[in-house]
């Protein structure tokens, strides 16, 4: 999921709450709720379907629907036993620890990167500074296949030069997915340290630090609800990354999970309930973190809108 | 042991690109003060220099160059200039029409309805308390952590096909033969009218409305009070309300929301490759390059889609330009 943050047109005021001032809001709002709880349980739905038939035998899952369970909850056969079956045909051993392998240098590496970036952008100045910044803002929205292909090549190209393989390893998507991230994450954190007090940074110049300390010992430290909300990001971007990975790590042991899934799912034959397992192997880190760090992922999302 | 290779490239990749930081920063701290003070923006920007320049500005050039080769079929053998061939046989190719008329749709009916839906739901939930409306703006927002893979593997359980006869465990085909008591349809495989597609294109709002949700909830929020009152006063009824006082305060963000949106299904490939792998017509232009490229060994003319694709983007890349600096003359 690529999340530019927006520009809001009128930022947020401080308003009060519609439905705890004035008289006209205690009203129990049934309706609403009703209506709201039918589209949210409807959005779900899937996902119910999903778990329903993960912990159903094959038997069941070839004979019946999943939303019959609902009408028989025991008379139903129900076993972990596809999570087992997924763990193996997903080889998750491995790929889940390449996933953490690409994704972890693939998000911090591009958020440092960035923010050096962006405090440049922000504090220092230097000449064609707005022109190379409309540059980035540009290149925001460039879809990623314009490179794949000469990278590729570029990656071949100094295989053969130098002996050191890259394509299959992690270092090819690390840099990939760092360079593709780059343009938001300057954009975002640029936004965001354009709102720290310059006069903070003056009073330091003129004590004498460096803009190296500058960096790491006020603008990183201030920065770091922007810095976590791109980083949530990117993670959740480069784990649920299939294009990149198929591309440039490939079939073979580095390998990572979504590439052990797309293979499960043309092995439905073995039984629906192995691939519904495997999905939710799959997605039990991005739910994780999503549940524990929802309030820096939605901060993130309005990132560019909140200031 | 994949745990511990893995731990090892980690470590070695961030302790490696410290180390390079550290040496420009003692590099540059070496220097004389006037030099130091007019090499110190291109030190902080080199890395993001470097990899934007060798890893998307040269490949992007490479690419448009090789739009207008053609590979030579025997090994060994280089590329030959074909000028507009590529192009050309694209465009008499009704499949590409195909693609191309599938991308179109794919751009104006998903953000429109993401939109929409996110909107709907924004207003709904504004209007409870706030516990629900944590709680149900939460459960719309889930889909948003699947990744397209994921997604593909939980719609195949409601999209696919048992021949009649079978139990039918998919759940639209289960709904159909159950109301009009037909026989099961293959989906994904119809074509007419766009059928699969659109059920492709379900999927992706499934995916997005939680974002257009959250933001277009964050500008409904931000209108004045103070108008919504004043229209009030007025005599305006709710629906005058929302389209007269509400929907042009909000108006930059529905556009911003709606280019986002936009962006990301331009660039989807995950979920049309998980469901149908781009058969039975279903195929856009991200999808279209694959197959090019790999499928058909035909990198000129994938290359030629790609920049097909670019060009399609431009109108965003200048409304990204543009509405950044509106956005900086406001402050």
């Amino acid at each position: 999921m690529t999340v530019t943050p927006t520009p809001v047109a009128n930022p947020p005021r401080k308003t009060k709450r519609r439905n705890n001032a004035g008289a006209e809001q205690e009203k129990p709002h049934v309706i609403i709720t009703i209506i709201m709880g039918i589209i949210a349980v409807a959005w779900l739905f899937p996902l119910v379907g999903l778990l329903i038939t993960s912990l159903r035998s094959k038997a069941d899952v070839d004979a019946t629907g999943w939303w019959t369970v609902f009408l028989n909850p025991f008379g139903q056969d129900w076993t972990v036993q596809a999570f087992g079956d997924a763990w193996d045909a997903l080889d998750a051993g491995t790929t889940f620890w390449n996933s953490a392998a690409v994704t972890i240098p693939a998000t911090v590496l591009p958020v440092m990167i960035a923010a050096m970036a962006a405090y440049a952008f922000t504090f220092l100045q230097f000449r064609g500074k707005e022109i190379y910044f409309a540059v980035i803002l540009g290149l925001m929205v460039v879809p990623i296949q314009i490179a794949v292909i000469p990278i590729l090549q570029l990656f071949v190209w100094f295989g053969n030069a130098t002996g050191i393989p890259i394509i299959g390893q992690y270092p090819a998507a690390w840099i990939v997915h760092a360079t593709f991230a780059m343009p938001l994450a300057i954009y975002i954190l640029r936004n965001y340290m354009s709102t720290l007090p310059n006069s903070l940074i003056e009073a330091a110049r003129v004590d004498g630090a460096s803009h190296f300390q500058i960096f790491w010992r006020l603008a990183v430290p201030m920065s770091v609800p922007a810095l976590a909300s791109f980083a949530i990001f990117q993670f959740l971007w480069v784990w649920n990354d299939f294009f990149v990975a198929y591309l440039f790590i490939q079939s073979g042991p580095n390998q990572v999970l979504q590439q052990g899934l797309y293979s499960l799912l043309g092995q439905y034959g073995q039984g629906w309930q192995r691939v519904a397992a495997g999905s939710f192997i799959v997605l039990v880190v991005p739910l994780l973190i999503f549940f524990l760090l929802q309030r820096f992922f939605v901060r993130g999302l309005t990132a560019g809108a909140v200031k | 042991m994949a745990i511990f290779s893995a731990v090892i490239s980690v470590v070695l990749g961030l302790g490696l690109s410290f180390l390079i930081f550290w040496l420009f920063n003692w590099i540059v701290e070496k220097q004389q003060d006037r030099t130091k003070a007019r090499l110190l923006p291109y030190v902080f920007l080199f890395p993001v220099i470097v990899l934007v320049a060798v890893f998307l500005l040269y490949p992007a050039l490479r690419t448009f160059v090789e739009s207008f080769m053609e590979q030579s079929k025997r090994r060994g053998e280089g590329a030959t200039f074909v000028g507009l061939d590529n192009y050309i046989s694209l465009f008499t190719d009704p499949n590409f029409l195909g693609v191309l008329l599938n991308n179109l749709l794919w751009v104006i009916v998903v953000p429109a309805s993401a939109v929409l839906i996110g909107l709907l739901i924004a207003i709904l939930t504004d209007r409870l308390g706030k516990r629900r409306e944590q709680s149900f703006k939460a459960m719309i927002f889930i889909p948003m952590a699947i990744s397209g893979i994921a997604a593909a593997a939980t719609w195949r359980f409601i999209y696919f096909y048992a021949p009649p006869g079978n139990p039918q465990i998919y759940l639209l085909n289960a709904v159909w033969t159950r109301l009009t008591g037909n026989d099961p349809v293959p989906w994904l495989t119809i074509d007419a009218a766009r059928v699969n597609s659109f059920l492709l294109m379900f999927i992706v709002i499934w995916l997005q409305v939680g974002f257009a949700m959250v933001l277009l909830s964050a500008a409904v929020k931000g209108v004045p009070e103070e108008t919504i009152e004043a229209a009030r006063l007025d005599g305006a009824n709710e629906r005058r309300t929302f389209l007269l006082i509400i929907v042009p305060q909000i108006r930059g963000t529905v556009l911003a929301v709606f280019v986002t949106v936009t962006i990301f299904v331009m660039k989807s490939f995950d979920i049309i490759y998980g469901m149908t792998g781009g058969q039975y017509n279903t195929s856009v232009l991200v999808v279209d390059f694959y197959s090019q490229l790999f499928s058909f060994q035909n990198p000129g003319k994938a290359a030629a889609v790609v920049i097909i694709l670019m060009i399609a983007v431009v109108p965003l890349i200048v409304y990204q330009i543009r509405s950044y600096k509106s956005q900086e003359e406001l402050r």
